[in-house]
């Protein structure tokens, strides 16, 4: 192993400005002047720097220590790029264009297979990296706004004296559910409502699952006190409900947020009667 | 151990829970309420939980068997000011602790005790066996699925 290593090092340290002109020929080629050469092969030149002497200290073990600053040198690379509208495949086909470049040499030199086989695999792992640094990226954003998604779309807002209503929008999940749940029974107790009103409409499709966490947002507001109403039940997903068998009980279901909040008001005592026009109408 | 308190509020049974429950005070409570409303002939059993922040399944049950236990002896029990965790606790626990009824605070809870007594006292007792029923879908009138 020690052998090989000595042997890709040999390789890179031979002609090193022949390695780098080779390697920028190859990756310009492959981004087809949507790069600037000379940006190229500058990033390309640190890129090289940073690899030589980090392949003296640790081999070909890229997640060595010492390949920290190269592994940075790549990771800043490929989060440029993805920036600038670069696919990660664009990337690693930079990174792997070296290899490209190290062949080219090592057939002039006569080199052996194994070192060939050992060029690949290291240029391999670092093209890699870069991937693995957009990925990284990726998730981080994701999860972000699946974080903010979160606390975007579960606001509980007051119908009337003592009526709070939740517009559920998006997939239900558990965690939503949680969020959902929590944030309806703190209003109950902040506003002192007796009647809650979790309207659907904006909820694309209701299983088991998500009748599941329905039921027990319903059951956790009546334990403390209040009554609970599911509306906006469209008619595919009243359709849904019967097909599946799923069973709500003695939880009173609405079709629309209208009819629950008339629901709520008489339930509380309240009358709602349209008022007689006085002139001539 | 710490007995809890039961204060007497006109013919209500006040239960103030202000400590966290241990096994054996669930217990001397469950008794010693079964006690005062036979000695008081009270008509009603309000249990404030605001606060209790910790429950358990033994104690979700104290609930049920309190609410049962009184039902026998003919009070009606309330349980008052349960916080949201408790609330999802008892949730995920599994208990929804059906037959017990429930409001938001004590206030509340006095106001049902005493809207189910006037409902009571309209009806004529001639159908003592049937009657029980009768009160239940009256005062739940969620419960007919309208």
């Amino acid at each position: 192993m020690a052998d090989e290593t000595q042997r890709v090092y040999a390789l890179v340290r031979s002609s090193e400005q022949e390695l780098l002109d080779r390697w920028v020929d190859v990756a310009a080629a492959s981004l087809q002047g949507r790069l600037m050469r000379s940006e190229l092969e500058r990033a390309c030149g640190d890129l090289l720097a940073a690899l030589t002497p980090a392949l003296d200290a640790a081999g070909l073990n890229i997640r060595a220590d010492a390949y920290a600053s190269a592994r940075a040198l790549l990771a800043e690379m490929s989060r440029d790029r993805a920036r600038r509208g670069f696919s990660p495949s664009e990337t690693a086909t930079d990174v792997f264009a070296l290899k490209e470049a190290l062949f080219a040499i090592a057939d002039a030199r006569g080199e052996a297979v194994e070192t060939v086989v050992a060029v690949s695999r290291w240029v391999d792992a670092l093209g890699l990296y870069t991937f693995e640094v957009v990925a990284k990226a990726r998730e981080q954003v994701i999860t972000e706004q699946a974080e903010q998604l979160l606390e975007l779309t579960t606001p509980v807002v007051k119908l009337w004296e003592g009526v709070v209503a939740v517009p559920l929008i998006g997939t239900l999940d558990s965690a939503r559910t949680q969020v959902v749940m929590e944030k309806l029974l703190q209003t109950l107790i902040d506003t002192g409502s007796e009647h809650a009103i979790i309207d659907i409409t904006g909820v694309p499709a209701v299983d088991t699952e998500v009748a599941q966490h329905l039921l027990k947002t319903v059951v956790a507001a009546r334990l403390m006190g209040a009554e609970c109403t599911i509306s906006g039940i469209r008619p595919q997903i009243a359709q849904t409900i019967v097909a599946l068998g799923i069973e709500f009980g003695d939880i009173p279901t609405k079709a629309t947020l209208a009819a629950a909040l008339l629901h709520a008001l008489r339930n509380s005592g309240v009358e709602v009667v349209r008022r007689r026009r006085t002139g001539a109408g | 151990m710490d007995r809890v308190p039961i204060l007497s509020l006109g013919d209500v049974l006040l239960v103030s829970i202000q400590v966290d429950l241990q096994d054996e005070s669930v217990v001397a409570l469950q008794e010693d309420l079964a006690e005062r409303i036979v000695d008081s002939g009270a008509s009603g059993v309000v249990i404030d939980i605001s606060a209790v922040e910790i429950v358990d399944s033994f104690i979700g049950r104290m609930f049920a068997t309190i609410a049962s236990l009184s039902k026998v002896l003919d009070a009606e029990t309330v349980v008052v000011g349960m916080r949201p965790a408790v609330a999802i606790t008892l949730v995920e626990l599994g208990l929804s602790l059906q037959g017990v009824r429930t409001a938001l605070d004590l206030e509340r809870g006095l106001a049902a005790l005493r809207r189910r007594r006037a409902e009571r006292e309209l009806r004529p007792a001639e159908d003592p066996d049937g009657s029980d029923e009768a009160v239940e879908a009256v005062e739940t009138p969620a419960a007919t699925g309208d």
